[in-house]
C-alpha cells in the first residue's frame, strides 16, 4: 500500500502563515535503527560529531588531569581578556535589537499564523524556563552577588601599575554605604536583568518564528534559512546546530557545577558533610539519576511537576526571607535598586576603555558568555510557549516580567544578607565563600535550620530541573528537530551531562568549567549575531 | 461483536502499517463495525505535517484513502501531546476512551531485551486497556 501521507516533503503552503518551500525533509538524514537491542533516530552528522567530541572531551580530561586543568586554567582569562569587547557589544545589540522590534511595525507580526490563538497560559512554562534557565544561579547568586559588589565597591579602587587589581564595578564608591549598596544592585541586576532575557528572547523568538509560521523543523539552523538558503540542511547548519549542543552541555554542567558545590557546602553547614570532589561526585551521580527518572517520565510528567513544585518553593523561601527579614528596608531597596540600574546601565554597558577590568571581564563577560551558552535551551523552552502570541507581546513579555522577578530575588536575598552587614554589623555571609552565603545569610534569620535545608533542596531540585530539560533540548536538536525520537537517547544525554559536569569539577573545578562556558560561548554569539539579521529577514515576509 | 476499531497510526511511517491497517479493515467489513484511525503528533513540525491542523486533515486523508481502497467505514482522530516520545501510550489510552472504541488493532515490533526497559506500545496498550487488543506483528 501507497499512499500520499507517506510522502515526508513538506507540502504545499497552507493556511495563511508564509511557509518557507524547501525540499527538505525533516528526519531525512537521520539514522533510524538500533544498536544491538536500543532503538535510536539520530541526525546524523550532528548527533556522532557532537556526541564523539563530549565522549573524547570527558576521556581526556580523566586521562590526562594535570594538563587539562593547566589548559583549562590558561583558557578562561586568555578568551575573556581578548573578547571581552565583543561579548560586551553583542550582548548591548541584542538588547537594542528587541526594544527596536517592541516599536517597530514587525511587532505585530503573531507567531503562528495570523489567525493562530495562544496555545498555553504563560504560568506553568514559566515555571519551567525559570527552574532551567536560572534556577540554580539564581540560588548560587542571589545572596553573593549583591554581597561581592557591595563589598567589593565599598573597599575602593586600587590601582597597581596602571592596571586595577580590586574586583569592584565601575569607579568603586570607596567608604560610601549608601553608593556601595547602589552600585552592587546595579551591577548585580545588570547581570540578570535585560540583558540575558534580551539573548534568549533572539533565539527564543527565531525558533518560533522559523517553526511556526515558517514550518521548518525545530532546530536552531533553521533560523538561518533567509541567509543560507538549502545550505542550511549542509554542512552550514550541521555547524550550527553543532555549536548549539556544545554550549548547552557546558552551560548545564558549569550549572551543575555549581549546584554541586553549593549543596555540598551547605550540607556541611548543616550536617557536617565533608567537602570536597567525593562529596561532589556523589551528589552529581545521585542528582544525574533523579534527572533520569524525570527525562523518561517526560515534559509533562516529571520535567513540569518537578518545576512547578521547586517554583512554588522558591517562591515560599523568598516570602519568608521578605517577611521575616528586613521587609521595608527590602522594599524601599527594590525600588532603589531598580533606579539605580537604569542610572549606571550606559556605563555598566560600555564595551569600550573600560578601567574595571577585572568586574567587566571576571563577571559580566564570563555572564554574557554563560547566558549566551544557555541561550539554545532556554530559547527552545520559551518558543514552545510563544504560539499564538505577536511578536510585540512575546518580547515585552519575555524581556520584563522575569527580568522584574529576578531584580525582586537579588533585592529580597541580596538586600537581606547586605543590611544584616550595615545594621546589624553581621559580616559572616560577606566574609563565607560564594557557596556558602545564602546559608550564613539564612543562618541569622528564624528557622534557620529549616530554611537551610530548603535552600539545599531547592538546589538538588533546581538542578534535576535543568539536567533533564537540558537533556530534551540536546535531543531534539541532535534528532534533527523531531520531538518524538526513542528515550534511550535522551538518557545518553543526560548521563554525558553529568559525566562532564564531574570530569570537569575533578579537572580544575569551576574554573575550567567557566573557561568552557566562555570558549563555547563565544562562537555561539557569532551565531546569535547572525540570527537577528535572519529574524528581519524572516519577518520582512510576514503579514503584519 | 464489534462496533468501532481503534487504529493507532504513525503518519510518518504510515508504509509500515500495511498488515495491521488491513486486518482493520477486514474486521470492520466482517463485524459492519466503524473503523477511527487516531494519530499522535506534537505541536511542533514534524515529518508528517507543519502544525497539527495540516496533521489532521493528512489523517483524515489517510482514513479516507483506508476506505477507498477497503470499502469500510472510517473516520480519523488527531491528538496533540507536548512529548510525544513518552506520553503516546497514556494518550493512546485516554483516547480509546474519548471515541468510545472496543477493539484496538495495532502495529508492533518482534519484542526485543529492551522492552523490559522501555515496554512497546503495543503491549502496554494490551495491558492497561479495558477492550481487547489486537497487536500485529509487522515483521
Amino acid at each position: 500500500m501507497t499512499d500520499e501521507t507517506t510522502n515526508q516533503g513538506i507540502p504545499e503552503p497552507e493556511g495563511e502563515s508564509d511557509i518557507i518551500q524547501t525540499d527538505y525533509e525533516i528526519g531525512q538524514d537521520n539514522f533510524e535503527g538500533s544498536l544491538g537491542p536500543i532503538g535510536f533516530d539520530i541526525h546524523n552528522p550532528v548527533f556522532v560529531v557532537s556526541g564523539a567530541t563530549i565522549v573524547a572531551f570527558v576521556f581526556y580530561a580523566l586521562a590526562l588531569p594535570e594538563q587539562s586543568t593547566t589548559f583549562f586554567g590558561w583558557l578562561r582569562p586568555a578568551v575573556t581578556a581578548q573578547f571581552d569587547w565583543f561579548f560586551f557589544v553583542a550582548a548591548d545589540i541584542f538588547v537594542l535589537f528587541c526594544l527596536f522590534l517592541i516599536v517597530s511595525p514587525y511587532g505585530r507580526v503573531r507567531l503562528g499564523g495570523v489567525d493562530a490563538t495562544p496555545d498555553y497560559s504563560y504560568i506553568g512554562w514559566f515555571a519551567m524556563l525559570f527552574a532551567a534557565g536560572m534556577g540554580i544561579g539564581l540560588m548560587f547568586y542571589g545572596v553573593s552577588e549583591p554581597m561581592s559588589h557591595f563589598s567589593t565597591a565599598f573597599g575602593g579602587s586600587n590601582v597597581e601599575n596602571g592596571v586595577r587589581t580590586d574586583w569592584a564595578p565601575l569607579g568603586a564608591a570607596a567608604g560610601d554605604e549608601a553608593a556601595a549598596v547602589r552600585l552592587g544592585m546595579a551591577a548585580t541586576i545588570f547581570h540578570w536583568g535585560l540583558h540575558p532575557w534580551a539573548i534568549y528572547a533572539i533565539v527564543a523568538l527565531s525558533l518560533a518564528l522559523f517553526t511556526y509560521n515558517k514550518g521548518l523543523p525545530l532546530t536552531i539552523r533553521s533560523a538561518f534559512y533567509p541567509i543560507f538558503g538549502e545550505r542550511v540542511w549542509g554542512w552550514t547548519g550541521h555547524i550550527i546546530d553543532t555549536l548549539a549542543v556544545f554550549a548547552t552541555l557546558f552551560g548545564l554542567a558549569t550549572s551543575l557545577g555549581f549546584g554541586a558545590t553549593q549543596a555540598n557546602a551547605g550540607l556541611n553547614e548543616l550536617f557536617g558533610v565533608p567537602v570536597g570532589p567525593t562529596t561532589e561526585v556523589v551528589l552529581i551521580t545521585v542528582i544525574t539519576a533523579v534527572a533520569l527518572v524525570s527525562v523518561v517520565r517526560g515534559l509533562d510528567g516529571g520535567v513540569k511537576i518537578l518545576s512547578e513544585i521547586n517554583m512554588g518553593l522558591a517562591f515560599v523561601l523568598l516570602i519568608f526571607v521578605l517577611l521575616v527579614g528586613p521587609t521595608l528596608a527590602i522594599l524601599t531597596g527594590f525600588a532603589d535598586s531598580l533606579l539605580a540600574y537604569v542610572e549606571y546601565l550606559p556605563a555598566l554597558s560600555n564595551p569600550f576603555g573600560r578601567e574595571d577590568v577585572n568586574f567587566s571581564q571576571g563577571w559580566t563577560a564570563f555572564y554574557w558568555a554563560w547566558w549566551i551558552s544557555w541561550s539554545p535551551f532556554v530559547g527552545m523552552f520559551i518558543a514552545r510557549v510563544s504560539r499564538g502570541r505577536t511578536v510585540r507581546e512575546f518580547l515585552i513579555c519575555v524581556l520584563l516580567i522575569p527580568s522584574l522577578v529576578c531584580v525582586l530575588w537579588m533585592s529580597v536575598f541580596g538586600g537581606t544578607a547586605i543590611h544584616q552587614v550595615i545594621a546589624d554589623g553581621f559580616t559572616g555571609a560577606q566574609d563565607a565563600t560564594l557557596e556558602l552565603k545564602l546559608f550564613k545569610m539564612l543562618g541569622e534569620l528564624p528557622l534557620a535550620s529549616i530554611t537551610s535545608f530548603v535552600g539545599i533542596i531547592l538546589v538538588v531540585v533546581f538542578f534535576v530541573t535543568s539536567s533533564d530539560s537540558g537533556s530534551l533540548v540536546i535531543d531534539t536538536i541532535t534528532a534533527g528537530g523531531k520531538v518524538d525520537a526513542p528515550v534511550p537517547q535522551r538518557v545518553f544525554w543526560c548521563i554525558f551531562e553529568g559525566a562532564v559536569a564531574i570530569v570537569l569539577l575533578l579537572g580544575g573545578g569551576l574554573a575550567a568549567l567557566q573557561a568552557m562556558v566562555i570558549s563555547t560561548g563565544l562562537p555561539f554569539t557569532v551565531v546569535l549575531l547572525m540570527m537577528c539579521w535572519a529574524i528581519l529577514k524572516g519577518l520582512h515576509t510576514e503579514t503584519r | 461483536m464489534f462496533t468501532k476499531i481503534m487504529v493507532p497510526v504513525d503518519l510518518a511511517h504510515a508504509a509500515r502499517l500495511t498488515r495491521a491497517t488491513q486486518v482493520a479493515a477486514e474486521l470492520a467489513r466482517l463485524y459492519q463495525a466503524e473503523t477511527c484511525y487516531v494519530a499522535v503528533t506534537a505541536p511542533t513540525p514534524g515529518p508528517a505535517a507543519h502544525n497539527p491542523q495540516e496533521f489532521a486533515a493528512k489523517l483524515e486523508a489517510f482514513a479516507q484513502g483506508e476506505a477507498a481502497s477497503h470499502g469500510h467505514k472510517v473516520s480519523s482522530h488527531s491528538v496533540v501531546c507536548h512529548d510525544p516520545a513518552v506520553d503516546l501510550d497514556h494518550a493512546l489510552l485516554e483516547t480509546r476512551k474519548e471515541i468510545g472504541a472496543d477493539l484496538v488493532v495495532m502495529a508492533s515490533h518482534v519484542p526485543g531485551v529492551t522492552d523490559y526497559l522501555f515496554p512497546s506500545h503495543g503491549g502496554r496498550m494490551a495491558k492497561h486497556s479495558k477492550v481487547s487488543v489486537m497487536i500485529v506483528r509487522e515483521d
